[in-house]
């Protein structure tokens, strides 16, 4: 049998002894996991960004421009030491302004504009029927934004459209949980599958 | 100072990128391109070398200590591990860095994923009782999406599937929708805050 096929079971079984309880096998697995996993994204990042963007076009290809991010980024080394910490907070600033500044055009359009214009669609088809279904979007929307104003005490009016909005987001919530227990449960029935067939040799 | 100055260049950081983001010129696209995808991406993998750099020291203090030292350990050579077999061997198809992230990182994060499956039953188990209405619309609206998106739906799926597809298009996007219209006019908010230096929590503790 494949050694990686032995390895790949044994660690999947260490981690599932954690369905017992937390046990030394399951702790060392998971440990295991992180380190590793950080090892993996530390190439990846070195691989991918500081040599691919920094290194090579600043040091072969003479890329001078490049010399900002970088004493940027060796700026952040300064939390190491208490001296030198307040440093750090300029390229943590240069992240933070810049995704702030990203963030206004971007979340205005996919997030809000983009939303509220799917919201209206005409109340009427083309056959002159009611468009049920766009009347059911725009009321579950305003009932819902009505839950999440809370300026004003949800009483009279505002308290009955404020749980209307509540049945709404009820039914958001069921149908994310279902969703979120396939995904697992696929997830669970590929492991299960890989033990059995791959791993045991019980199935093909 | 301390905290000025880096308030001033996220102030300002914030403005050139969103003024950048309007302007149609090329000098200005190609500025915009630059922050956003070589300096923001430099600088952000810097931030997370100093992550990795952090996890190193607070496990090598945990070893001396001897707090967990087994897996301490364990950890430490899991991290030199990748690097060592990347710089030795590369990273490219038949590598060995490649071979453990396959036999070793995928099947142990996809196995962590499928453990949830349990706990995810088992708190529906305890917390989906049909106390009150709305917990029994909660209740069947999940109910539905397990039954159209199961063989279990199966010999029924003609009736449930379109149903159930119904209630995920049309109500469920609704609440879905402003959610996001709400998280899109808090983030707006909030950038904005962080921009204007109203929001300094960033900044962190100390002078």
């Amino acid at each position: 049998m494949d050694i990686g096929i032995i390895i790949a079971g044994l660690l999947t079984l260490a981690i599932f002894s954690f369905l017992y309880r937390d046990n030394p096998v399951y702790k060392m697995a998971e440990s295991l996991l992180i380190g590793v996993s950080i090892g993996y994204f530390l190439v990846i990042t070195w691989d991918n960004t500081l040599r691919a963007n920094l290194f090579d076009p600043l040091f072969t290809g003479g890329e001078i421009d490049l010399l900002i991010p970088f004493g940027l980024g060796l700026l952040m080394f300064g939390r190491f030491s208490s001296k030198t910490s307040a440093l750090s907070r300029i390229p943590i600033a240069v992240l933070i302004g810049s995704g702030a500044g990203v963030a206004i055009p971007a979340m205005l359009g996919a997030r809000t504009l983009a939303q509220m214009s799917a919201t209206v669609q005409p109340l009427l088809t083309e056959s002159g029927w009611l468009n049920v279904s766009g009347l059911v979007v725009l009321v579950g929307v305003l009932c819902t934004l009505a839950y999440f104003y809370f300026s004003r005490e949800h009483q009279g009016t505002l308290g009955r459209v404020a749980k209307t909005g509540t049945w709404f987001l009820m039914i958001f919530f069921g149908t994310t949980f279902g969703y979120t227990v396939m995904s697992r449960m696929s997830t669970l029935i590929g492991r299960v599958e890989f033990l059995l067939s791959d791993f045991l040799k019980l199935t093909n | 100072m301390r905290r000025r100055v880096p308030q001033l260049v996220c102030g300002l950081f914030g403005l050139l990128i969103f003024t950048l983001h309007f302007l149609t010129s090329d000098q200005a696209h190609r500025t915009y391109r630059l922050i956003l995808d070589d300096y923001y991406q430099i600088v952000f993998a810097f931030a997370l070398l100093v992550g990795v750099v952090s996890f190193i020291r607070v496990n090598l203090k945990a070893v001396e200590r001897g707090k967990d030292r087994p897996y301490r350990i364990v950890s430490l050579l899991g991290l030199l591990l990748m690097p060592v077999l990347a710089m030795g061997w590369g990273i490219g198809g038949d590598s060995p860095f490649l071979w453990v992230f396959d036999n070793v990182q995928v099947p142990m994060q996809a196995t962590v994923f499928a453990l949830l499956a349990f706990y995810v039953a088992s708190a529906s188990f305890r917390g989906f009782r049909a106390r009150s209405l709305p917990a029994t619309v909660l209740l069947l609206s999940a109910l539905l999406t397990l039954l159209s998106r199961s063989d279990l739906g199966g010999f029924m799926a003609e009736y449930i599937t379109p149903v159930a597809d119904w209630v995920r298009y049309n109500p469920s996007m609704s609440a879905r929708r402003a959610i996001l219209i709400g998280i899109g006019l808090g983030s707006l908010t909030t950038s904005l805050r962080v921009i204007l230096g109203i929001e300094r929590t960033w900044l962190g503790g100390g002078k």
